[in-house]
C-alpha cells in the first residue's frame, strides 16, 4: 500500500451505491487515467462509514478528509484542488450543525467522537474484496494462533473470561454455548452463521458482511476448530445479493489463500463453508427454525430442549451464531479477553452496533461501549431529531422490542437494563420517534409485522397477535373502549407465557411498553377519540384557519372529493362530512392555514 | 392453487428437471431449488412445482407449503418493471405508507398485484438496509430514495415508453 501518495476511499455500502457511489468510482477511474496519476493514487470501493444520512462518502487517506454527499460531477474537483494543489473542498466538507463550521477531519465529527468500532473496525476502511487488505490489519493473525497453539478449550475459556453475549439478540454468553457443543459428540457438528437479519431497519449484519466479509469467516473456522466441527454454513437472506456477492469473493479468496479448504495452515485441520439463502421470513431468526429452513422445511421453530448443541442441523451438534458476534471474535483473540472485558458494563462487555435511524439528523450504523445513555447516542451521535422536533420516543429491538421514552435517556444501554425498560436489545434497530408519531399507530404497525410473520404452529402467537391488531385497529378507527385497554394488557401477558419461541414472547412487547410509556395516548384515543400526534386517519379532522387562508383556491383544486369550497381570495372551508382525509390539502397549503385537529 | 391452468413448454420442464438434479434430487435442497427455478422461471407456479416435487420425490403439498411459507416466493408473475416500498420501520416513520397508497391509487392495482398490461407489479418489502435515504422505492434492481408522494407519478412515467 506504501507506493500510493493517495488513497480515495468511497463507500460502497448497499445504501451509498443507491446514490450513485458506483458512478463515483468510475468518474475517479477515468480522471486518474486522463491526468496520468494512476500510478499515485489508489481508489478502494470499502464497506459501510456507517454515516448514510449524507452518502455517498468518499474519504482522502492519509489526510483522513471525510467528504459528504459527493456526487460524480464533484470528482474533478477533488482531483484538481485536493489531490494536486493540496486544498480541501469546503464544500462538500460536513457542516457541524451548532457551530456552522466545516469539520476536515471525521474524527472530529460528532458521529464518531463517542464511537468505538470494534466489530466495525474495517468497514469503511479496507477494500472488502481483497484479502490482502484485510491480512494487513491481523486478519487471520487469531486463527494462526489458534491453530499453533493446538488446544481448542483455551479458546472456549478466553471467549467465556471476555464476556462476549450473543449479538443477535438473546445475549446467551458465547463462551458457553461453544462449550456445549465442544462436549457434545457427533459424527459431523456444524458451525451456522445467522444472517438472517430480518428486523426491519436493521442492517448491521448485512454492512458487516460488505464491509468485512473476512472477519466472519476466520471466526467460523475458529469457531469449527474449537468445538471440533469441519463444515460450516452462513445462513442469509436472499435479499442482500451485495452482501452474498462479497461473502463468495471472500470465501474464493480464503480457499486460495489456505484459511479454508483441506489441511488449514498446514496443521492438519480441515474446515469449509457453504452459503444457505433464506428466503424472507423473519422467524427464521430464531436458530431451531433457521436450522429447519436450511433443511429444506418451513421455517417453523421446535421445543428446546434438545438444543442445537445437542441436535441441530441434521440431528448433529450445531452452534449458532450472529454474524456480529462472530466479527468480535477474532478482536478478542488478538488483544485478550482482558482488553475486551474492560469495555462496556459489569454483565455487557465490549461494544454493540445500532442501527441508527428514523427521525433523527444523522442516521447510520454505528457502534458504541456497553452502557453509553441514549441521549449520548440519539443527541451527541446522531446530531438530535430532525427539524427541530421534540424528541418523542426510541424503539430498540424491533417488533420484539418495546419503546423508551424521555425518562430512559439516561439509563446505560445493556442487555439487562433494556429488559427491564420493556424493551430488550435484540439485533441493534433503533428507530427514533418525534412528537409526529402515533404511539398506538407504531403499536400497530409492529403487530401487522408480526401477524403476517408468525408461522402458525403455536396458537396464542397466531390467533393471539391476530386479536391483539384487531383491538389496535379498533382503537385506531376511534371505535375502542377502555376495556379493550385491559384487553391489550390481558392478552399481551399470555401470549408472551404461553407462546412456543422467542417470537411470540415477545411480539406483545411494542404494545405493553407503548401502553406502559404512553397511557395518556392511549386514553386520548378511547376516551375524546383523538389522535394527539394526528396521525390515525378516522381520528383526523381538518380544518382552514380562517385567519390564515388567503383564498388561493390551491386546496380546493387538490381536494380529490371536491369537498372545499370558497371563492377566489375569500376564506374557504371543508365540508367535514365528505372529506376523507386525505391529506392532500394540508401538504399543498403554502400558508400553514390548514391544521389538524 | 392457482386458478388459469398453464401448460409448461418440453423445454421448461428440462430446465427445471436439470435444476433439480443440479443439487442431486435431495429433498433437503428445496429451498435452493426454488431459489433457481424462480429465478429462471421468474415465479413458481402450481405446475412447476407438480415438476419440483416429482424430481425430489416428495410430495406437492409439502412443495406448496414451502413456498407459501417464505415471502420470496411467489406464485404470481410479476410485472416487467417490479416496484417494491419499502415498508421497513425507518422507512414507515419517514411516510413510506402514504408513498405506497399513492402507488396503489396511480397505478390503480392493490398491493401484490400487477397492472392488467403486466408491466408494473406492486409490492411492499421489509428494509432494504438503505435507511439513510428514508423513505425508499425500488424499481427492479433500481433504488430511489427520499421519495415523497409527489415524487410516484414522476417514478412511474421514467417506465414509459
Amino acid at each position: 500500500m506504501a507506493k500510493y501518495k493517495y488513497h480515495i476511499l468511497i463507500c460502497g455500502g448497499t445504501g451509498c451505491r443507491a446514490s450513485e457511489s458506483d458512478q463515483i468510482h468510475k468518474q475517479f477511474d477515468i480522471i486518474l487515467e486522463e491526468k496520468s496519476l494512476e500510478e499515485d493514487i489508489q481508489v478502494i470501493q470499502t464497506g459501510c462509514f456507517g454515516f448514510c444520512e449524507k452518502g455517498p462518502i468518499v474519504k482522502i487517506m492519509p489526510d483522513n478528509t471525510f467528504y459528504t454527499q459527493v456526487k460524480p460531477s464533484d470528482c474533478l474537483e477533488i482531483i484538481e484542488e485536493h489531490i494536486i494543489k493540496g486544498r480541501s473542498v469546503n464544500r462538500l466538507l460536513y457542516e457541524d450543525p451548532e457551530t456552522k463550521k466545516h469539520v476536515e477531519d471525521s474524527k472530529h465529527m460528532g458521529f464518531y467522537k463517542k464511537q468505538l468500532r470494534v466489530a466495525l473496525r474495517n468497514c469503511g476502511f479496507i477494500n472488502p474484496e481483497d484479502i490482502n487488505e484485510y491480512l494487513a490489519n491481523d486478519g487471520y493473525l487469531a486463527l494462526a494462533n489458534v491453530l499453533e497453539q493446538k488446544n481448542p478449550m483455551a479458546v472456549i475459556e478466553t471467549l467465556k473470561k471476555s464476556g462476549l453475549r450473543g449479538r443477535g439478540g438473546g445475549g446467551f454468553p458465547t463462551g458457553l454455548k461453544w462449550e456445549f457443543a465442544a462436549k457434545n459428540k457427533g459424527d459431523q457438528k456444524y458451525v451456522v452463521c445467522n444472517a438472517d437479519e430480518g428486523d426491519p431497519g436493521a442492517f448491521m449484519d448485512r454492512s458487516i458482511l460488505e464491509g468485512d466479509p473476512h472477519t466472519v469467516i476466520e471466526a467460523m473456522v475458529i469457531n469449527g476448530y474449537a468445538i471440533g466441527s469441519t463444515m460450516g454454513l452462513v445462513y442469509i437472506r436472499a435479499e442482500y445479493p451485495l452482501a452474498i456477492q462479497r461473502l463468495k469473493i471472500a470465501l474464493d479468496q480464503a480457499l486460495e489463500y489456505g484459511f479454508l479448504g483441506d489441511d488449514i495452515l498446514g496443521s492438519g485441520f480441515n474446515f469449509n463453508i457453504d452459503i444457505r439463502y433464506g428466503a424472507g421470513a423473519f422467524v427464521c431468526g430464531e436458530e431451531t427454525a433457521l436450522i429447519h429452513s436450511m433443511e429444506g422445511n418451513r421455517g417453523e421453530p421446535t421445543f428446546k430442549p434438545p438444543f442445537p448443541a445437542e441436535s441441530g442441523y441434521k440431528g448433529q451438534p450445531t452452534n449458532v451464531n450472529n454474524v456480529e458476534t462472530y466479527a468480535n471474535i477474532p478482536v478478542i483473540l488478538n488483544k485478550g479477553w482482558e482488553w475486551f472485558s474492560s469495555i462496556g458494563t459489569e454483565k455487557s462487555k465490549g461494544t454493540k452496533v445500532f442501527a441508527l435511524a428514523g427521525k433523527v439528523n444523522n442516521v447510520g450504523l454505528i457502534e458504541v461501549p456497553m452502557g453509553t445513555t441514549l441521549r449520548e447516542i440519539i443527541f451527541e451521535i446522531g446530531g438530535g431529531i430532525k427539524d427541530g422536533k421534540e424528541f418523542k420516543a426510541v424503539q430498540t429491538g424491533g417488533p420484539s422490542g418495546g419503546c423508551l421514552t424521555q425518562k430512559h435517556l439516561d439509563t446505560p444501554i445493556d442487555y439487562d437494563n433494556l429488559l427491564a425498560s420493556g424493551s430488550m436489545m435484540g439485533s441493534g434497530g433503533m428507530i427514533v420517534m418525534d412528537e409526529d408519531d402515533c404511539m398506538v399507530a407504531i403499536a400497530k404497525f409492529y403487530l401487522e409485522f408480526t401477524v403476517e410473520e408468525s408461522c402458525g404452529k403455536c396458537s396464542p402467537c397466531r390467533i393471539g397477535n391476530m386479536r391483539l391488531f384487531e383491538i389496535l385497529e379498533k382503537i385506531c378507527a376511534g371505535n375502542g373502549t377502555r376495556e379493550d385497554l385491559d384487553q391489550l394488557r390481558n392478552l399481551g401477558n399470555v401470549i408472551k407465557d404461553a407462546s412456543l419461541c422467542g417470537l411470540g414472547q415477545t411480539s406483545p412487547n411494542p404494545v405493553l411498553s407503548t401502553i406502559d410509556n404512553f397511557w395518556d395516548e392511549y386514553v386520548a384515543h378511547v376516551d375524546d377519540k383523538k389522535c394527539p400526534a394526528g396521525v390515525c386517519r378516522d381520528l383526523k379532522r381538518y380544518e382552514i384557519v380562517p385567519e390564515a387562508c388567503v383564498g388561493c383556491t390551491v386546496c380546493a383544486r387538490n381536494c380529490p372529493v371536491n369537498c372545499i369550497e370558497g371563492e377566489r381570495k375569500q376564506v374557504h372551508f371543508i365540508q367535514q362530512d365528505l372529506c376523507i382525509k386525505c391529506g392532500a390539502c394540508y401538504d399543498k397549503c403554502k400558508f400553514n392555514a390548514i391544521i389538524i385537529k | 392453487m392457482s386458478h388459469v391452468k398453464i401448460v409448461l413448454k418440453t423445454e421448461q420442464v428440462d430446465e427445471i428437471k436439470a435444476i433439480c438434479k443440479a443439487f442431486h434430487n435431495d429433498e433437503g435442497e428445496l429451498i435452493n431449488v426454488l431459489h433457481k427455478v424462480q429465478t429462471f422461471f421468474g415465479y413458481l407456479p402450481a405446475e412447476v412445482q407438480e415438476v419440483i416435487a416429482h424430481e425430489l420425490r416428495m410430495s406437492v403439498a409439502k412443495v406448496f407449503g414451502v413456498v407459501t411459507f417464505y415471502s420470496f416466493f411467489t406464485m404470481k408473475p410479476k410485472g416487467r418493471f417490479p416496484i417494491s416500498v419499502c415498508m421497513g420501520t425507518a422507512c414507515y416513520v419517514r411516510g413510506a405508507e402514504k408513498v405506497l397508497d399513492e402507488f396503489k391509487r396511480h397505478l390503480k392495482i392493490k398491493v401484490g398485484e400487477s397492472t392488467p398490461d403486466g408491466k408494473f407489479s406492486l409490492s411492499s418489502l421489509r428494509c432494504v438496509g438503505a435507511c439513510g435515504l428514508a423513505p425508499v422505492v425500488m424499481v427492479g434492481e433500481k433504488v430511489y430514495g427520499r421519495v415523497s408522494s409527489e415524487d410516484v407519478k414522476k417514478i412511474v412515467a421514467e417506465y414509459n415508453d
